[in-house]
């Protein structure tokens, strides 16, 4: 994966032939072009580059982009990508899922994927919402949510994916407006450095079933004062005039303003997205003001193919087979001298 | 090494069953004994029986656990059904076994284990051994327990359990005389098992031959039996079980075509032996993927097929259910890929350690839309070795899934394997493309075969797509073009069905042409072939014997093969499968059934009394 002079890509070089059939205005389009655009700096080949999606209007997204892919089975694109990586530690491997394909019938996958810690990247298209088949709640959507499979109001509690990938041990969590290109663009390339399971969240708008479910926080008009953007090593500082900002009071992260009750920058929470410990992100995940947006967690441990290279190697390094005919002639043979054969 | 003295009366055969608790070591033992007598040169066949719990209570019916072993001088090809000689190191495995053993003939107990709390676990209000109801067997009643402590006082560092644990040994040595065989091996065994403990190789040697010699004096014992070596090719051997033979096949056919092997895998009763013997193999950089379910078994497999490693799944039954839709997924891209499903009885989780041939029709068959599969099944713990690696070269050189058929009587069974080397097997070309080909398209396909190439990520220039929506026919691009559907529907029949051309023709062994074919597939190979000689060695020359290794596609010479026949009987551990498959195939012919659902093998005269019935 060295990034060579000759890879002077650019987005159209990973553009395939395919016609984009996504709903004209879907956030889908902004998610493909900026991955399109981050892949020119992450110094990857481009024949090394793999796309495994599972099933739903996200997972088309393979299609669309000139590398190569997989369109699976619904829920499987974790367990379908670890297989790949396993085999080829070599390629960069992305995961391209949605909330009913991840969350429900991938639900195993996702947590295991996350729990092993493999070196490959998923992003998770959270429009709350199933678009595919046209408009049923999905485990993300919130309580009361009419839908086609809800005409009176969602009554299933909804899950986080930030917590349940948390409490799965994800080592890298982000989460990002499906309205800010720029910031997923280099989201994309951070999750790429990681070494280990990245897994980013985006707050993707469905403008057929579920529309503006997100406007809350991402309008442009208020993004500013409802979204912190965290970044590592920097202040939880947030706001159209940036006087806004995270303290703990106790167990919980408050809201403060810099300059009113003695308050100053310096008393501000400093993000540390690498903690082991992820008691603090888990907070973050679950605030709803403001809602935590950029890199969470990003806390690199052995990644489960090193695990896998390195007992390998050991085995390897002083085992006596080299060949399999080492092993068949092994151990507890015996000789038949005279040959012969069974009487009919 | 000592040796018996008597002048021994030769016998052909022999089946011996030990039986006792879990923890008595039976299978150790009957392993002993097994592998002896296979380096005597005796043909052999073993079968083991666990209990299903784990630690089940001592002395308890449900807690035995026994070992079988067919010995012969002449062909050995099933473990046998009823037995020479019990073995038994207690009352439960007394009456949990007792119906096994032919009228007359031998028991030896421990009558040390046959105390008022083990007769009360085993449900005996009185003692069998001195209520007279064995009076239509010889007993050879033995406190092997006491002579156990006996043999080993005098070696220091023993406590109770390693002395119990020893007992074993002392029947074995008694077996051994019996059947006049040295005890060599074993020694060996133990010189080489506790290297690190002495005292262990010194106690387990000293009540081995101190069975052996109470044998030789024990009067009960009034004459000894001698099986010859069997007549078989000459050649490097090793005794083998079958879900270690799957697992061998594959390290074969990887080597053979260059690629790395991965395992996706689910543990479950019966197949979990491949998994635990691929785990082992890192040596030759052997992938294996415990995966969180049978889903992800399959698919991990499916994305390191997608990478270029020769990838396959293990699995049983239930587990066969869960993987239909990947399989799907793996058809319609057309990346090699195979399922090996250890068969047990069905249906739902239905009879996890016994053996049945009930998933025939669910790997025909048992996915969403019409998507063929090649579907082989091993018909010996030996043969587990060439299926496996057939299933391998199928399914890299035509580029479409393969599942394995094999079952819980032949992956825990074992038997003798002439070991091959890899440089004797046949090639396996792959369809690999390393290199960018212009105009090449992702389902350009082989004239022959229909295969279309094997294009891995990391090939530069050859960036592709491939999916589980329908594919156009050339581009491989996504198309709901209604003509297009149905030419790659047929196409991927059609490439399945000339996989006829590149299997091996039908044969019948016996009789070419006559009154009576036997028709078998899969794991029943033993039985039905050891009936059909019988049958032969009765006078009964019209009746020969068909086995099928190919199911889908069906060899090509099948109809002419089962037409020479006046009388076809399809035998199955099913309520009639293979035969329904036949009949549609096929349906001028005229088929009889017999079939048998109890999670057990066909027994020899339950065969012989049917074919005598439907030739009479």
């Amino acid at each position: 994966m060295e990034a060579t002079l000759e890879n002077n890509y650019t987005y159209k070089d990973f553009e395939s032939n395919q016609e984009v059939r996504w709903c004209p205005g879907c956030d889908d389009y902004v998610i493909l072009r900026a991955m399109q655009k981050a892949l020119p700096e992450m110094g990857v080949k481009k024949e090394d580059v793999v796309f495994i999606s599972g099933i739903g209007c996200s997972s088309r997204f393979p299609y669309y982009m000139n590398t190569y892919g997989m369109h699976s089975i619904h829920g499987r694109a974790p367990a379908i990508a670890t297989g790949t990586k396993l085999a080829n530690p070599n390629l960069s491997v992305w995961v391209i899922t949605g909330d009913g394909d991840s969350m429900a019938i991938g639900g195993n996958h996702f947590i295991h994927v996350l729990r092993r810690n493999i070196n490959l990247n998923i992003i998770l298209f959270n429009n709350e919402i199933y678009g595919l088949t046209k408009g049923q709640f999905s485990p993300t959507s919130t309580i009361g949510q009419k839908t086609k499979s809800s005409p009176y109001g969602n009554t299933q509690p909804p899950f986080s994916p930030g917590e349940l990938a948390l409490g799965a041990q994800a080592r890298f969590f982000a989460r990002i407006g499906g309205n800010t290109p720029k910031e997923m663009t280099q989201l994309f390339i951070e999750a790429e450095k990681f070494k280990g399971t990245s897994l980013i969240e985006v707050l993707q708008n469905c403008v057929i079933f579920n529309d503006g479910c997100y406007t809350k926080y991402t309008d442009k008009a208020i993004r500013e004062d409802k979204q912190l953007f965290v970044e590592h090593g920097k202040p939880m500082v947030f706001g159209k005039n940036r006087d806004k900002g995270l303290v703990l009071n106790k167990l919980k992260l408050e809201v403060v303003t810099i300059g009113e009750n003695g308050i100053t920058e310096a008393d501000i929470l400093v993000h540390d997205a690498k903690e082991q410990d992820p008691t603090l992100h888990q907070m973050l995940v679950r605030l709803e003001y403001p809602l935590v947006t950029g890199i969470i967690r990003s806390h690199e441990e052995l990644t489960f193919g090193e695990r896998e290279l390195a007992v390998t190697a050991q085995v390897q390094a002083t085992s006596k087979y080299k060949k399999v005919d080492d092993l068949f002639f092994s151990g507890d043979t015996y000789q038949i001298k005279e040959d012969g054969v069974h009487y009919e | 090494m000592i040796q018996t003295k008597r002048t021994p009366e030769a016998l052909e055969a022999v089946i011996i069953r030990f039986v006792g608790d879990s923890g008595d070591g039976m299978q150790l033992t009957g392993t002993q004994f097994s592998d002896t007598s296979a380096m005597f040169g005796n043909d052999i066949a073993t079968f083991p029986n666990y209990p299903s719990e784990i630690r089940a209570p001592q002395g308890s019916l449900y807690g035995v656990s026994g070992f079988q072993v067919h010995i012969g001088s002449v062909e050995i090809n099933t473990p046998g059904d009823e037995v020479d000689l019990l073995v038994a190191m207690n009352p439960a495995a007394l009456k949990t076994n007792l119906h096994a053993l032919k009228p007359g003939h031998t028991i030896i107990v421990d009558t040390d284990a046959f105390t008022k709390k083990n007769l009360e676990k085993a449900q005996y209000e009185i003692n069998p051994l001195e209520d007279g109801s064995l009076a239509n067997y010889r007993i050879i009643q033995v406190a092997m327990s006491s002579l156990t402590k006996e043999a080993l006082k005098g070696i220091d560092g023993l406590d109770n359990k390693d002395i119990t644990r020893t007992k074993n040994m002392f029947a074995l040595g008694m077996v051994y005389f019996m059947y006049n065989r040295t005890t060599e091996h074993t020694i060996a065994f133990f010189n080489n098992k506790f290297k690190a403990t002495p005292h262990i190789i010194e106690a387990n040697t000293k009540v081995l031959n101190a069975g052996f010699y109470f044998a030789e004096t024990l009067e009960l014992i009034p004459n000894t039996y001698s099986i010859s070596p069997a007549k078989m090719p000459a050649g490097t051997y090793r005794i083998i079980m079958g879900n270690k033979a799957t697992a061998w096949g594959f390290l074969a056919a990887a080597e053979k075509a260059g690629l790395e092997l991965f395992l996706g895998s689910y543990p479950i009763t019966p197949a979990s032996d491949i998994l635990h013997e691929l785990v082992k193999q890192r040596h030759f950089g052997v992938k294996s993927l415990q995966a969180e379910d049978e889903i992800a078994g399959i698919t991990s497999a499916i994305g390191a097929s997608f990478a270029g490693n020769l990838a396959i799944t293990t699995t049983s039954g239930p587990g066969l259910a869960l993987k239909g839709e990947a399989i799907g997924l793996a058809m319609i891209i057309e990346t090699p890929l195979v399922i090996v499903n250890v068969q047990r009885g069905g249906p739902s989780t239905g009879l996890p350690t016994k053996t049945e041939q009930s998933d025939l029709l669910q790997a025909l068959y048992g996915r969403n839309g019409e998507s063929p599969v090649i579907v082989i099944a091993a018909s010996t713990p030996a043969n587990c070795f060439d299926m496996a690696y057939m299933a391998a070269k199928l399914t890299l050189e035509h580029m479409t899934p393969v599942i394995l058929l094999t079952d819980g009587y032949i992956a825990n069974g074992s038997a003798p394997w002439k070991v091959k080397s890899v440089h004797d097997l046949p090639e396996i070309k792959t369809t690999l493309l390393k290199q960018a080909v212009d105009g090449w398209h992702p389902y350009d396909r082989d004239a022959d075969t229909l295969a279309r190439k094997w294009v891995v990520p990391g090939t530069k220039g050859m960036e592709h797509r491939v999916g589980g929506l329908e594919k156009d026919k050339v581009t491989g691009n996504v198309s709901y073009v209604p003509e297009n559907h149905e030419f790659m529907t047929k196409i991927r029949a059609e490439k399945v069905k000339r996989v006829e051309n590149f299997i091996p023709a039908l044969t019948t062994e016996f009789a070419a042409s006559g009154d009576l074919l036997v028709v078998g597939w899969g794991g029943t190979y033993g039985s039905l072939h050891s009936a059909v000689k019988e049958m032969n060695h009765l006078g009964y020359k019209n009746i020969g014997y068909a086995h099928f290794n190919y199911i889908n596609p069906l060899p090509k010479n099948t109809e002419t093969v089962l037409k020479q026949f006046k009388k076809i009987v399809v035998c199955e551990l099913n309520n009639g499968q293979f035969s329904s498959v036949l009949k549609m195939n096929f349906n001028a012919l005229n088929l009889c059934q017999f079939n048998k659902i109890q999670g057990l093998p066909f027994g020899n005269s339950e065969l012989i009394e049917m074919f005598k019935a439907l030739v009479n």
